[in-house]
């Protein structure tokens, strides 16, 4: 049986809304994903370090207080720096447009805004992990 | 034929009609997922008596509103939520809303000041002044108040695990430009079991949260009689996901929670509970909002009356301030946001609200800019000079509808707290996830109702633009804030007396420790300078720090 795709989803810096975190962890579970959920308020980090200590495949930050140009990169480097920048990270929040052009273009997979539909988010995980043909 | 009868022949013939007609495939559902009757009548409220049930307006159980003359003798207070970057670029703000014709400040604090860490704490990095404004010091509440009359206008400010610091600094600033504490009117959140339950900005436990809760209690009631010493906030249980009837019962069993805690410190229930009042949100649904206002208000007056004793009419009456919602906010279309605010609003004003935030179209985007607040602002005076809904008090009321559904409002609520109850109260039942479960199963479930369609937001899964593009301005934090910041914190640290804001947090220590009220000591670090994340640090040696349990 292959093995299930295993998603971090995680609330870096001081922002407690977690509303959002919680509903897309509960709808990936339900799509069939293992979930490991951080808690709020945790560092860059505690959550590259959770990452590689679970093992994961894949990372959903959430970020609504505005931090997202720090925490992003900051969660991407520490990444490189533990040798396992094979993770991929992906998240959501308020953020501007103009601002989710600049963090793809570091290479987070994907924003995913506010409206958006759960079933699009495990899509894209799912594709992202299937095998290449 | 009687009349009964001939009410009866109507009744059947009106249900055939109804079961013969053609239904839509509609969920006729509020929000909340709560089932609506197609129509309401007379039986639905035939046990209705209205001395006991209703009462005019500013009369026992004050279900018609808090006030004889409602909005005749004065509109809502028309305050927009605003804060952002440093406290200069804050007072900015404060001085267009007030030149618009805002009537009171309601102060959005930074996640740093939220949660008790000064600007240049490593914790800090990247989030100050990023989701309000940077607060570190007197310093700079000096500066956010600048050329505004302390003595004029009531302030509002969000702030929660540190609202006896905020609250400090807010009052030493005001005695620096000559106005006494008794003469400042105002508003902290100060609500921390909502915190626990849905907000999530916490610091301290529990236990010795509502020590300083109960010492803020205290000491504005000798002091500082025109403050409201806790907004208890249903808002942020709302946006975290619960329904209306959670909001409501969640709320006020918090609500009675500070009421029992300040009875068990020794205090007079009519000494405090006049300044408490309470913040709801403004969903959707628009009936099942004033059912909720209506009946939240009967609640109140009916428990603080019956169960805690009081007897000052000012402790009986829920009076509270109101915000939209901003999770029924779309990013799609921001536009239709202008919209959905305004009913919203007029939802709280039928409800009779004390106090109105209307949220800006562009919320889901960024903070709000200029252009968008201001239109914010302009809903709230259409509907206050221009629909003519401040005519009549509580206009609503006898409606078959409005008053069977305020009384399902209050059975609801009665469950849950005897669910609490159960659950051996408000601390115990958020220990055990109570709460958080509630919520995060109900945020879920309308989730799902939306991505299956049997919820329709417009723009978001029906009539949708392919490829729209948002083109609306957006506000930008300038990333300088934060050197800036940094650097003026460091600046206060320097210039101070240093000596003495040691022997100040020594003495605060010490309290903390004991038993002595701990807003006189706190007042003092205020005034010497020293500063949020100093004040905090000193406390959570003593307090500690709470730690979540995890429920997903």
């Amino acid at each position: 049986m292959a093995r299930m795709i295993r998603v971090l989803v995680a609330k870096p810096g001081l922002d407690g809304h977690d509303r959002g975190a919680k509903v897309v962890a509960n709808a990936l579970k339900d799509a069939g994903m293992e979930i490991i959920y951080t808690g709020l308020h945790q560092t860059p980090e505690m959550i590259a370090e959770s990452a590689v200590q679970e093992d994961v495949d894949i990372i959903g930050l959430s970020i609504l207080s505005g931090a997202h140009m720090t925490m992003f990169p900051r969660v991407m480097e520490l990444l490189k720096e533990k040798g396992a920048d094979h993770i991929v990270v992906f998240g959501g929040g308020i953020i501007p447009a103009e601002d989710v052009e600049k963090l793809e273009s570091m290479g987070v997979a994907r924003i995913f805004g506010p409206g958006t539909n759960t079933g699009d988010i495990a899509a894209f995980i799912r594709n992202r992990f299937s095998d290449p043909e | 034929m009687t009349d009964r009868k001939r009410f009866e022949e109507a009744e059947g013939k009106y249900y055939d009609a109804l079961d013969d007609g053609d239904v839509q495939d509609l969920e006729f559902t509020t929000v909340s997922g709560e089932p609506v009757d197609p129509l309401y009548g007379p039986e639905d409220t035939a046990d209705l008596d209205y001395l006991d049930d209703l009462g005019f307006p500013g009369q026992y159980p004050y279900t018609r509103g808090v006030y004889p003359t409602m909005y005749r003798g004065r509109l809502w207070t028309m305050r927009q939520f605003a804060g952002f970057g440093t406290a200069r670029d804050t007072n900015e703000r404060y001085h267009y809303l007030l030149e618009h014709g805002q009537t009171g400040i309601s102060v959005a604090f930074d996640m740093p000041t939220i949660m008790g860490y000064d600007s240049d704490h490593g914790r800090s990095e990247g989030e100050v002044g990023r989701c309000g404004v940077a607060i570190d010091s007197l310093r700079d509440m000096d500066i956010l108040f600048e050329g505004i009359d302390l003595s004029r206008i009531t302030t509002s400010m969000t702030i929660n695990a540190p609202a006896s610091i905020l609250l400090a600094f807010y009052l030493c600033a005001g005695e620096k430009k000559g106005t006494p504490f008794d003469r400042m009117g105002g508003t902290i959140q100060n609500d921390i079991l909502k915190e626990y339950i849905a907000q999530k900005s916490w610091i301290f436990p529990p236990e010795p949260s509502m020590r300083i809760i109960t010492d803020i209690l205290a000491f504005c009631s000798d002091h500082v009689p025109r403050w409201n010493t806790i907004s208890i906030s249903g808002y942020h249980i709302r946006e975290a996901g619960s329904t209306a009837a959670q909001e409501l019962a969640f709320t006020l069993a918090d609500g009675f929670a500070y009421v029992e805690a300040g009875i068990a410190a020794g205090l007079d229930v009519d000494v405090f509970a006049p300044r408490l009042s309470f913040f709801f949100n403004a969903h959707l649904d628009f009936f099942e909002e004033i059912a909720k206002y209506r009946a939240a208000r009967r609640i109140w007056a009916k428990r603080m009356k019956e169960k805690y004793g009081a007897r000052d009419e000012r402790s009986l009456l829920l009076r509270f301030h109101t915000q939209t919602a901003g999770c029924t906010l779309t990013a799609q279309q921001p536009e239709n946001n202008i919209v959905r605010t305004a009913f919203q609003a007029m939802s709280a004003v039928l409800g009779g609200t004390q106090s109105l935030h209307t949220n800006s179209m562009d919320e889901t985007l960024a903070l709000p800019s200029e252009k968008a607040v201001m239109i914010a602002l302009r809903t709230q005076q259409m509907i206050a000079c221009e629909t003519g809904v401040i005519n009549s008090a509580d206009p609503l009321a006898g409606s078959y509808f409005m008053e069977a559904r305020t009384r399902e409002m209050e059975e609801k609520a009665e469950v849950y707290f005897r669910r609490i109850e159960e659950l051996g109260g408000v601390v115990k039942a958020i220990e055990q996830g109570f709460f958080q479960k509630e919520i995060g199963r109900a945020a879920y479930e309308y989730q799902k109702a939306v991505e299956a369609g049997k919820k329709i937001i417009v723009g978001l899964n029906a009539f949708g633009i392919e490829g729209e593009q948002i083109d609306i301005p957006l506000l930008k934090i300038d990333p300088q804030v934060e050197t800036h910041q940094r650097e003026s914190v460091r600046k206060v640290r320097e210039a101070r007396d240093n000596d003495k804001a040691a022997r100040e947090l020594e003495r605060l220590r010490a309290a903390a420790a004991g038993n002595d009220n701990l807003m006189p000591v706190i007042l003092d670090c205020a005034r010497c300078y020293c500063t949020e994340g100093e004040i905090i640090g000193e406390l959570k040696k003593i307090f500690g720090e709470y730690r979540e349990p995890l429920f997903l």
